[in-house]
């Protein structure tokens, strides 16, 4: 694997330098962006925002009130047993259950989503620098068509790396 | 703005992980000893039989289901508390959560242990969970022991993965910092995080929807919580106003643990530039405010039940106001009460100090209430004939006294191998606000940020 990355120790370098990339020609998806730290005041953290998870959320969420319902009616209506005088289908203690499974599927495909969709788990890609974690922002094209020297390091002060 | 200006920060919050100091291994050696004592008394109660524990006939629950809801109660200092912050955006949060969110994890663990110790035979504990048994007889859903098993379950999976999705960017962090066995044992807890864009927007998306998910839950568990006491006909125990006072006081004993572990871990790890005594005084007030709201709830129970006059409430009122509970009944009047709203409402007390020894009071005086709330009631039931007395057998108070070591071994062990700040919402912490930016000068704010 070839890749050319840029390490910058701030974001508004980061951002000309993502904005180098561009205007060299490389389209958006072809650049990758890290950090150690969200940017969210920053443009390029914005390149990617848009996600399904809430919807995902909203339907773990019927699943498990659909769970909770077949469970609980199922259950009660197998084995009819009447108590404390409640119907053998008991609706206010069955909310109860309903309730909890309904949140706890809403939260469970919320972290599926995020799993999912953040590549999660996976084994540490060849494009990623330790430098990152020091506080360095990682800009950086994997399988350049082109030599981009000329634009990550026209963003300023950085340090140009290249992996062959 | 030059980012890797926060390596101190990085190097500080991770020094815990990589230095042990003899401290450290004494006391674990001390609190593991007495979790130890725990595990045997449970133990010798396993072999010699529920004999061994004070509960019996009328007072079935005594001390296990005590610390059972005050463990619950503790549990809601983290999640709960870390998601209403982070909701209304609260800055001063940042240093906070994480301790408070470990809290939730490890009380509700504990705390949902003790219905399984008060069982007798644990091993039948599956008999709780939703499915067949072998005569075919499913677990009743109209039983508030049911409702409990899905409440404290959701609660505890949701407040588990609130705490361990934003670790995961720290787990990088250390990975990255580290050799050896340390590396690969975070690279795989790191799960291959790179800090791409993606990975950032999906992360804060996903906590954003579990803060908002997790509030409701949190309320509903002690509230169902509750329920196993306002479902059943004893005295004091069928009121309408219990699932709001039992959140009350779960919040409130939670504020109280999570200032005491925060005091500790200011102290222990030398957080100082991090935990200031502005965060102290933010949650002294939360606690003052949670005070007078228990406060009134006391007061308003209190007040309905005296007023009723009904005789077999009345037994149980007299005997927690002047009678055999007196003694324990002032004291939690005072603790949760009187000595926080003393103390609290004046900005003078409300120092670090100040405000651990209210905390401290605060926690014995919470025990207490669940305590007063179980046992007098069972103590009194309708019918003199069926008035009882319990006292606790070394075994329980063993066993209560192993758990508050099992919280606090585990703490220790958690921040030895877990950043207990996280590391990169302090990082987003110290970066300048829009408008601070905008009016700072230019060599503190950068060349001119870009805005699209």
């Amino acid at each position: 694997m070839t890749a050319i990355y840029g390490l910058y120790d701030d974001p508004d370098t980061a951002q000309r330098a993502v904005d180098g990339l561009r205007a060299a020609g490389v389209a958006d998806a072809d650049i990758q962006v890290m950090s150690s730290e969200p940017f969210e005041e920053y443009e390029f953290s914005h390149r990617d925002s848009g996600t399904w998870m809430h919807w995902m959320a909203g339907v773990g969420g019927v699943a498990g009130f659909t769970g909770a319902y077949l469970l609980t009616t199922i259950t009660q209506q197998s084995w009819p047993i009447k108590t404390s005088g409640m119907p053998i289908v008991a609706p206010w203690p069955n909310l109860i259950v309903l309730f909890e499974m309904t949140m706890l599927g809403a939260i469970l495909a919320s972290v599926l989503t995020l799993f999912v969709t953040a590549r999660l788990p996976k084994r540490l890609p060849a494009l990623y620098d330790p430098e990152v974690s020091n506080g360095y922002i990682l800009v950086g094209v994997q399988g350049p068509a082109r030599d981009l020297t000329a634009a990550l390091e026209g963003a300023g002060s950085g340090r140009v790396k290249r992996i062959e | 703005m030059n980012r890797t200006r926060n390596n101190p920060l990085a190097d500080d919050l991770v020094r815990p992980l990589l230095h042990t100091s003899v401290w450290f291994y004494g006391g674990v050696l001390v609190l593991a000893s007495i979790v130890a004592c725990g595990a045997a008394a449970w133990a010798y109660q396993l072999w010699y039989g529920m004999g061994v524990a004070g509960v019996n006939w009328p007072v079935f629950w005594g001390f296990y289901e005590t610390n059972f809801v005050f463990w619950i109660g503790i549990s809601h200092a983290g999640t709960l508390i870390s998601a209403i912050l982070r909701l209304v955006n609260a800055r001063w949060r940042r240093p906070v959560t994480r301790c408070a969110e470990v809290i939730t994890a490890f009380a509700l663990m504990i705390g949902a242990i003790f219905p399984i110790i008060h069982l007798g035979k644990p091993w039948l504990f599956f008999w709780v969970a939703p499915y067949p048994s072998s005569r075919e007889l499913w677990p009743n859903f109209r039983s508030p022991l049911v409702w409990d098993f899905f409440a404290i379950n959701t609660y505890l999976i949701g407040s588990l993965l609130f705490l361990a999705l934003p670790m995961i960017p720290d787990f990088a962090l250390v990975r990255d910092r580290t050799t050896g066995l340390r590396h690969r044992i975070y690279g795989a807890l790191a799960l291959g995080w790179q800090g791409t864009t993606t990975q950032w927007n999906r992360l804060e998306t996903a906590m954003g929807i579990m803060a908002i998910a997790i509030i409701p839950v949190a309320v509903s568990v002690h509230t169902i919580v509750s329920f196993d006491f306002s479902m059943a006909h004893v005295p004091m125990w069928h009121s309408t106003i219990f699932g709001p006072y039992f959140v009350a006081g779960a919040i409130f004993s939670g504020i109280a643990a999570l200032i005491i572990a925060m005091a500790a871990l200011r102290r222990m790890l030398k957080l100082h530039a991090y935990l200031h005594p502005l965060h102290f005084d933010n949650l002294a007030k939360l606690l003052l405010l949670m005070s007078l709201l228990w406060g009134y709830f006391v007061f308003s129970e209190r007040l309905t039940v005296w007023y009723g006059n009904v005789p077999s409430e009345m037994a149980v009122f007299w005997a927690t106001q002047r009678g055999a509970f007196a003694p324990f009944y002032w004291t939690m009047v005072v603790c949760n009460f009187v000595i926080p709203v003393s103390v609290l409402s004046f900005r003078r007390l409300r120092t670090i100090p100040g405000v651990v020894l209210v905390s401290c009071g605060v926690v014995v005086g919470m025990w207490l209430e669940r305590f007063l709330i179980i046992v007098p009631g069972l103590s009194n039931k309708q019918l003199p004939y069926s008035w009882g007395y319990y006292a606790p057998r070394p075994a329980e108070v063993v066993i209560m006294v192993a758990t508050f070591a099992a919280m606090a071994l585990l703490y220790m062990l958690f921040s030895k191998f877990v950043p207990i700040i996280s590391i990169w919402e302090m990082k987003v912490g110290n970066q300048p606000h829009p408008v601070e930016a905008a009016h700072a000068p230019a060599d503190l704010a950068g060349v001119e940020r870009v805005r699209s």
